[in-house]
């Protein structure tokens, strides 16, 4: 099987797609250095060891969400394109132009941010944005959508390329997704599960998008005529389908490394199978119906809106437990794994979702939505699979490819270091969160409670390590991808 | 036991759970088993998974039907007939709590032991209308949104003073957003 081979031939980079896939990890990396670094601030501002004013920590907290949320899209986009183009035709131009427009994107909102003093979160829940009460005009919240919509074009151009290679090659998205196999017939066992994924993402996140356009685009509109009004809780529908999907996509695209790279660590095939294509067709249906559970408390909510939220919480938790999660420890359980950087990073990766996935499916239960909805404990779980889950993902692959260039797998001493450092600050912070949640703590405050203030230290403390360890990966990954490849030595040099 | 404790302790049991497993796997990973034994490991783990999945599914339904065949949010369209009927406005940034019989502006007195329903609006902007308890845990919460009115249905059983956070952001004023109730012990209670 081709996907033993540790650097197989086919995921050689083109002169001109090396550029890309460096401008895509480098900038992505430089991004979360400069995110956690305002999360650190925020934590610290909290935690009464440092003084933040209230405009300006709204701002940041902003900066952090839009910037974490766009910058976990662009990584794991990359992720998906560096295995996908291995089985479709893609075309560089739609991935660059997928980058340029991010750039753009990001410009708008950092201008919307910190020259138009814009703080309305990144998830601009109507009508908030427009209603400011002074700290920010219109037009800086207009600035900050055309900078989301800006970054919702490039994602779709790229899912319109990639869409029009799956058609080419499979006939339709069905059946790149694998559904004639759902009910018998014999699996083409070559069938990759990187395209079953993105098959996958492709859907969900594009039908995402466009819920975010629609309600951006009303926005607009009613910044030009303010006479135009929506109605707030269709708007937070739209506005909670598309933020639910665009962050879970993330996991998604970044899964894809795991399912490609496991089985070369580990050394034993990891084979595609009927539960797995099961996993992914149901993963399909319920990341796309599941956002009502952002909505509990929204009693005006049709009662089978609220029910459904919470039923398809606890049925998502299936396909990632029992087939993704267990498929991958199944793989290297007694296999004599090679133990590095990549395969540490990908086995972390599946740890931060499963353990992340479990306050978040009690969270999805209305009865303890009702204590939980908007305090710590939510961005506890999100933070622990996007910080111990989906970004150990992309760095896997990252480590993976420096490894590729001096055809040596990435496992240097401070590596080894790193690494438990960033664990240790990821579970301190994020626990701390978990913790403060339970104690009731509220989210997105400037400032907290006299008996808030101590998860709020032990939460910086852990934002630190983290922070750290991340500065320590984006200088390694930065100076690893810049650098040419042994002369000689190279798997891949640039063709 | 406040709630949020049975909630935490069911969260790091879980979230304890799986780091064991792969706590296990890791240990194991190293070691490399010759192929007849490698597969009747891969059997073993098979059938482990149809345990799980039965297990998982048996959480899923006793937990779905403990949680909501008695649904924990009132009916939205009809009168909740409560005793005790309490208005709540929300605007960027103040609360405004108003009950018949009592003059505005002074603190609202609730008493405990009957059910209060809370009929939760906005003026402007959403906003969180979250209830903490005397001991600074929060009891119940709804969503204060323009243009709906959102209805909540407690019972207080602990007498003092209870603090209203708002607890979705609405702009610069959000964190001081905050007011207060008094429940006293119900008359003969």
């Amino acid at each position: 099987m081709a996907a033993l081979t540790m650097y197989p031939e086919s995921e050689r980079l083109s002169a001109g797609e090396r550029v890309a896939f460096n401008l895509y990890m480098i900038s992505a990396v430089v991004l979360f250095v400069l995110m956690m670094l305002l999360g650190v601030i925020m934590r610290m501002a909290q935690g009464t060891w440092l003084e933040v004013a209230p405009d300006l920590f709204y701002r940041l907290l902003s900066m952090h969400g839009a910037g974490m949320v766009g910058t976990m899209g662009m990584v794991t986009t990359a992720v998906m394109w560096f295995f996908l183009r291995k089985y479709v035709t893609l075309h560089l131009w739609a991935f660059v132009a997928n980058y340029v427009l991010f750039l753009l994107g990001a410009l708008c909102i950092i201008a919307a941010i910190f020259v138009g003093r814009y703080g309305g979160l990144w998830t601009f829940l109507y009508p908030l944005p427009t209603h400011s009460m002074g700290m920010w005009p219109d037009a800086s919240a207009a600035w900050f959508m055309i900078g989301y919509l800006l970054i919702g074009v490039g994602m779709l151009l790229f899912y319109l390329d990639a869409t029009a290679g799956l058609v080419r090659k499979y006939g339709n998205l069905g059946r790149s997704l694998g559904l004639q196999w759902l009910f018998g017939g014999r699996i083409d066992p070559e069938h990759p599960k990187a395209v079953v994924a993105s098959t996958m993402v492709i859907i969900a996140n594009s039908l995402g998008i466009i819920a975010g356009a629609v309600i951006l685009v009303m926005y607009l509109v009613g910044i030009v005529y303010p006479e135009f009004k929506l109605d707030p809780l269709v708007a937070k529908n739209l506005t909670y389908w598309f933020g639910h999907m665009y962050i879970n996509a993330t996991i998604y695209m970044g899964v894809i490394a795991v399912y490609e790279l496991l089985a070369r660590y580990s050394g034993r095939p990891y084979a595609i199978s009927r539960p797995f294509l099961w996993s992914w067709a149901a993963s399909t249906l319920f990341v796309i119906i599941v956002f009502p559970h952002h909505l509990l408390m929204d009693y005006a909510q049709p009662r089978w809106v609220s029910i459904t939220g919470q039923i398809i919480s606890y049925s998502a938790g299936f396909p990632v437990f029992l087939v993704t999660v267990w498929g991958a420890l199944a793989n290297i359980h007694r296999s004599g794994m090679r133990w590095s950087m990549p395969s540490r990073l990908m086995i972390l990766s599946l740890f931060g979702w499963a353990a992340g996935i479990v306050p978040a499916i009690l969270d999805g239960t209305i009865s303890i939505n009702r204590v939980m909805h908007n305090t710590q404990w939510v961005p506890g779980h999100f933070h622990f699979y996007l910080l111990l889950g989906v970004l150990p993902m992309a760095l896997a692959l990252m480590y993976h490819v420096i490894g590729s260039r001096r055809n040596q797998v990435s496992n240097s001493a401070a590596d080894r270091l790193g690494l438990p450092i960033y664990l240790l600050g990821g579970l301190i912070f994020t626990l701390a969160f978990l913790a403060a949640g339970h104690l009731s703590v509220a989210r997105r405050m400037s400032s907290h409670l006299p008996e808030w203030i101590f998860t709020d230290q032990v939460g910086a403390v852990g934002a630190i390590l983290v922070l750290l360890a991340m500065i320590y990966f984006a200088t390694r990954i930065t100076i690893g991808l810049l650098r040419g490849p042994d002369s000689g030595h190279a798997a891949h040099a640039a063709a | 036991m406040p709630f949020q404790d049975i909630i935490w302790a069911i969260a790091m049991t879980g979230m304890g759970l799986v780091a064991l497993v792969f706590v296990y796997v890791i240990v194991n990973a190293g070691k490399a088993v010759d192929p007849a034994a490698g597969s009747r490991t891969q059997a073993r783990i098979a059938s482990l998974r149809k345990g799980l999945f039965g297990l998982l599914l048996l959480i899923f339904v006793g937990a779905s039907w403990a949680t909501l065949h008695r649904f924990p949010i009132p009916r939205q369209d009809t009168s909740l007939q409560a005793s005790q009927v309490v208005d709540v406005l929300g605007r960027q940034w103040s609360w405004q709590m108003s009950m018949q019989g009592q003059q505005s502006g002074s603190t609202l007195q609730l008493a405990s032991g009957s059910p209060v329903e809370f009929r939760v609006t906005s003026a402007d902007v959403n906003h969180g209308f979250a209830i903490y308890d005397p001991d600074g845990r929060i009891v119940i919460q709804t969503q204060a949104m323009p243009d709906y009115t959102n209805k909540i249905l407690y019972t207080f059983t602990k007498p003092g003073t209870y603090k209203v956070m708002c607890l979705e952001y609405c702009g610069l004023g959000h964190a001081p957003m905050v007011t207060s109730f008094e429940v006293a012990k119900a008359a003969g209670g």
